[in-house]
């Protein structure tokens, strides 16, 4: 029997003459039926493009096919008339997307938007269509689905969003389900749920799923086959265990080989304390009516205390929406706040203006997005450099040029990239401009606010690598923002588990990690560690 | 990793990023706007020598031995032998038969000025086209195309510092209120509100009866009300910018906000700024030619497109006035626009080379 879809000798393009961008070459791949197959990849490396390929989504005639061809049970897809395409799309090939709030129509509510593809394909009548949207509402778990029909987009959560997508897509009951990063834009918790949900959805319906996804834990949870696409070719494919227990091809070894891994080496326990925090808040006032008054706040930090000694870090753990980089920036007085913080011994939140000046060299942010984190119209010199020229340091400019020289190549850069603009770089090269902008004033204290979440795997293992190595050069003290706790636990010697604003849990890294006490610490574990949906109800759907 | 390309090179000092040089393709590519760049600065160019295109006085003239420029000094009438202190009048057939007896004179081609009257009309004025007066003349006697040359330039030239000073102005009070919002912002947007809603024409006309308008106060007048245009788009570029995480980083680095808006924020802005300019250029042309067709404009005498467009309407028996007047208004503007729409495909990021 012929498989359900196959791909071969797929070949995608993006312009023409010698603007083309080959995007993917020679990719062939076969999915049977009720099978998960699973395509992994780092960011550009034209998985999403072989997907969008078969739904023929791809923005013809910009994008063309050189060759190749891809047929569903037996039909050839490649070339196929448009009426064809729109009769199989939504109907026996469905698709979930990354980003669930802009997949979903803000303007509509979720009732008309599932129902749609049933009139479109299906031609039901008004009550069948309800009771059959009320079926897979309840199918995909959405609580109180009766009551919540006529509901917005915006007024669910991410992971509940997804579930409304889930549920777009399962109405025509597909035989093949392809979902481009499922549950990449969910907080753990909500990510193993969803997965959960696939997983159990498939074996009930019996249908096969093509998974797009760049992180390998959730492929060794969920795939039967693997392929391994690196800049637009498929290197290596196989049974899950093949190509996981014995890679062959040298990329599969390196991205297996890449996640941040090791623990963060041991330190004195009796460092001096750094940067203290006593009971800081941030409340943002919510404001109502015509003259505005303040009818509540939102509490995004809501009393914590925190120490961060010399040559330690401290890993801020928690979900979107936990306040952590609200944290980051009170500390670092980009952001007002109540309660008190302390440099060194001495407080902040005092000071204003110029009087802030000399602490700014002392303490310093790198932030999560490589791309809007540096000034894209000016050189890598100049933004390295403007520490330097607003504290007066580092002379003339030949010797400042030694000194951003000497930054760049701390964090791994060379010097002839000095004259180059931000978008001539990948993101794992952003980000080390920015720890080189951050290094350059010698700081004693970095607050790194998710510096290795926008990045693909093997480059978050290096940038782990280089702020460990920087750490024990410096002795630097850190506060380590994320939402991942495999980073956490390559970084953090203490961990403080933060939710709504609020310290759920707080200690040495070992403790967390190894014997949690609080019920939402040990769901966040399961679902981070074993992507294991969590039961308990300790975590909101 | 890919090596990027080498370091951009340099044009008259000027660094031409691969972001330039995009920009410049796209201007390229848009045919009309290039043609009609190069016409206009042909005209623009053409025009801001008009003294020696069109002038009543000769470019060069060789008398007794020695050379003289009537263009840049007065010469009086007795240098060539005459019989006045006065500055000479070259086109006085006695002191050109002066002059040419011991020597010689070069002419520009047309050769009136703008306030030049033609007294040697054979019909009553506004006179025809004729071989001396290739669009005629106006009614007070004096020749159109003359007149048209400098008027374009007054026209241009007006344009240009309105929309740089209101540019500047505007810009300025965009970068501040959108970069520290909040009540800045609100009162800011609500003066604008109030100050928009002021008729401007019935202002200029009042303040036209107090004051003698010239080329100054008319810009000063005009600039209180023509920077509102810059505000919006360069506060809603600011708004944006503000929450980016570099203008973060450069805050925790502790760069000064004037600094911040200066180095960090307002490249960025400047997109939106440099596409709105050609359309504001245009628009103030337009409103000094209204004001002058309705005689709240410059000074009597000077030479201005609206005024000639109201002689054209009070001599419709000589089209010729209405008639050049409206061409010339028309291209220039037309031109104008175009070279708008170039520069915003130039700036526009969704454009794409094929």
């Amino acid at each position: 029997m012929s498989p359900l879809l196959e791909i071969s000798d797929l070949h995608a393009s993006f312009g023409f003459g010698e603007n083309e961008v080959r995007a993917v070459r020679n990719a062939s791949l076969a999915i049977e039926k009720g099978e998960t197959h699973a395509l992994v990849g780092e960011s550009g490396s034209g998985k999403s493009v072989t997907a969008l390929s078969v739904m023929q989504l791809l923005p013809y005639p910009l994008a063309h096919h050189p060759g190749g061809s891809i047929t569903f049970q037996g039909e050839q897809l490649m070339a196929a008339p448009s009426w064809k395409m729109r009769e199989i799309r939504g109907n026996r090939i469905a698709m979930i997307f990354q980003e669930p709030l802009t997949s979903l129509n803000p303007l509509h509510s979720i009732e008309k938007q599932i129902s749609e593809v049933l009139f479109l394909h299906k031609a039901l009548s008004r009550d069948e269509a309800h009771a059959r949207v009320l079926e897979l509402l309840d199918l995909v778990g959405l609580p109180e689905a009766k009551s919540r029909l006529n509901a917005l987009p915006h007024e669910f959560s991410g992971g509940q969003q997804q579930r409304v997508m889930i549920a777009m897509a399962l109405a025509n009951d597909p035989d093949l389900l392809i979902a481009d990063e499922p549950t990449t834009a969910l907080d753990v918790t909500i990510q193993a749920q969803v997965l959960a949900l696939l997983k159990d959805l498939q074996q009930k319906l019996g249908m096969a799923l093509l998974l797009i996804t760049h992180d390998l834990g959730i492929v060794r949870h969920m795939a039967d086959t693997v392929s391994v696409m690196n800049d637009g070719e498929i290197v290596e494919q196989g049974d899950l265990a093949q190509v996981f227990e014995n890679p062959q091809h040298a990329y599969t070894q390196h991205l297996l080989a890449a996640e941040p891994k090791g623990r963060p080496d041991p330190v004195a326990e009796n460092a001096p304390t750094i940067m203290a925090g006593h009971d800081v808040k941030v409340w943002f006032p919510i404001k109502k009516g015509v003259i505005r008054r303040t009818a509540g706040y939102v509490k995004a930090v809501d009393g914590i205390s925190l120490t961060v000694r010399q040559g330690h870090t401290l890993g801020i753990v928690g979900e979107s929406g936990s306040g952590k980089s609200t944290l980051g920036r009170a500390l670092l007085r980009l952001e007002k706040s109540n309660g008190e913080v302390a440099f060194e011994g001495r407080s902040l939140q005092a000071l204003q203006g110029k009087a802030l000046r000399p602490f700014r060299r002392e303490m310093q942010i790198v932030f999560q997005d490589p791309y809007g984190s540096l000034s894209p119209r000016l050189t890598i010199r100049q933004i390295v450099e403007e520490g330097l020229l607003v504290h007066g340091i580092g002379g003339d400019f030949d010797e400042r040029r030694h000194l951003v020289v000497d930054a760049l190549e701390e964090v791994g850069l060379e010097a002839d990239m000095l004259n180059r603009y931000p978008h001539e770089f990948s993101g794992g090269q952003r980000q080390r401009i920015a720890i080189a902008r951050a290094l350059i004033l010698k700081p004693k204290f970095i607050v790194l606010d998710e510096p290795t979440s926008a990045l693909d795997m093997s480059v978050q293992a290096q940038i782990v690598d280089l702020l460990r190595d920087l750490q024990k050069n410096h002795d630097l003290a850190y506060l380590f923002i994320s939402h991942d706790l495999k980073v956490i636990r390559a970084m953090a010697h203490e961990i403080l588990v933060m939710r709504e604003g609020r310290v759920v849990e707080q200690g040495t890294a070992d403790a967390i990690l190894d014997n949690p006490q609080d019920p939402y610490t040990r769901a966040l574990m399961a679902a981070a560690f074993e992507l294991k949906a969590d039961d308990t109800g300790a975590v909101r759907v | 990793m890919t090596r990027a390309p080498e370091i951009p090179g340099r044009f008259l000092g000027i660094r031409i990023t691969p972001l330039t040089q995009r920009r410049l393709a796209n201007f390229r590519r848009n045919r009309r706007g290039v043609w009609s760049l190069w016409l206009f600065m042909v005209l623009f160019l053409g025009s801001l020598f008009a003294e020696g295109v069109a002038n009543d006085k000769p470019l060069l003239v060789r008398f007794d031995g020695a050379f003289y420029a009537p263009v840049f000094v007065d010469y009086p009438e007795t240098t060539f032998g005459g019989e006045f202190l006065t500055e000479a009048d070259y086109r006085d057939p006695f002191v050109s038969d002066l002059i040419k007896a011991k020597g010689w004179m070069v002419w520009p081609p047309i050769r009136y000025s703008y306030d030049t009257i033609n007294y040697d009309l054979k019909v009553p004025a506004p006179a025809p086209p004729s071989l001396q007066n290739w669009l005629g003349t106006d009614d007070q006697g004096r020749d159109v195309v003359a007149r048209l040359i400098y008027g374009f330039r007054i026209s241009v030239l007006f344009g240009l510092t309105l929309t740089l000073c209101s540019a500047f102005v505007g810009v300025s009070i965009g970068a501040f209120q959108g970069f520290y919002g909040g009540l800045t912002d609100l009162l800011g947007q609500r003066f604008i509100e109030i100050w928009g809603g002021m008729p401007m024409l019935y202002l200029l006309i009042i303040m036209a009866s107090v004051i003698t308008p010239n080329f100054w106060w008319l810009l000063g007048l005009m600039l209180l009300f023509s920077w509102m245009g810059f505000v919006g788009v360069v506060r809603a570029e600011f708004l944006k910018a503000r929450n980016l995480d570099f203008v973060r980083a450069a805050k925790a680095l502790g760069v000064g906000d004037f600094k911040i808006i200066y180095k960090h924020v307002l490249p960025n802005a400047m997109v939106a700024t440099v596409t709105f300019m050609p359309f504001t250029l245009a628009g103030s042309i337009t409103t000094l030619t209204g004001l002058d067709f309705l005689g709240f404009g410059l000074p009597a005498g000077s030479p201005s497109l609206g005024e000639l467009l109201n002689q054209g309407k009070a001599n419709l028996q000589a089209p010729w006035l209405g008639l050049s007047g409206f061409f010339v208004i028309a291209i220039m503007l037309s031109l104008l626009v175009f070279i708008g729409e170039a520069v915003r495909d130039a700036f526009d990021p969704r454009k794409t080379l094929r």
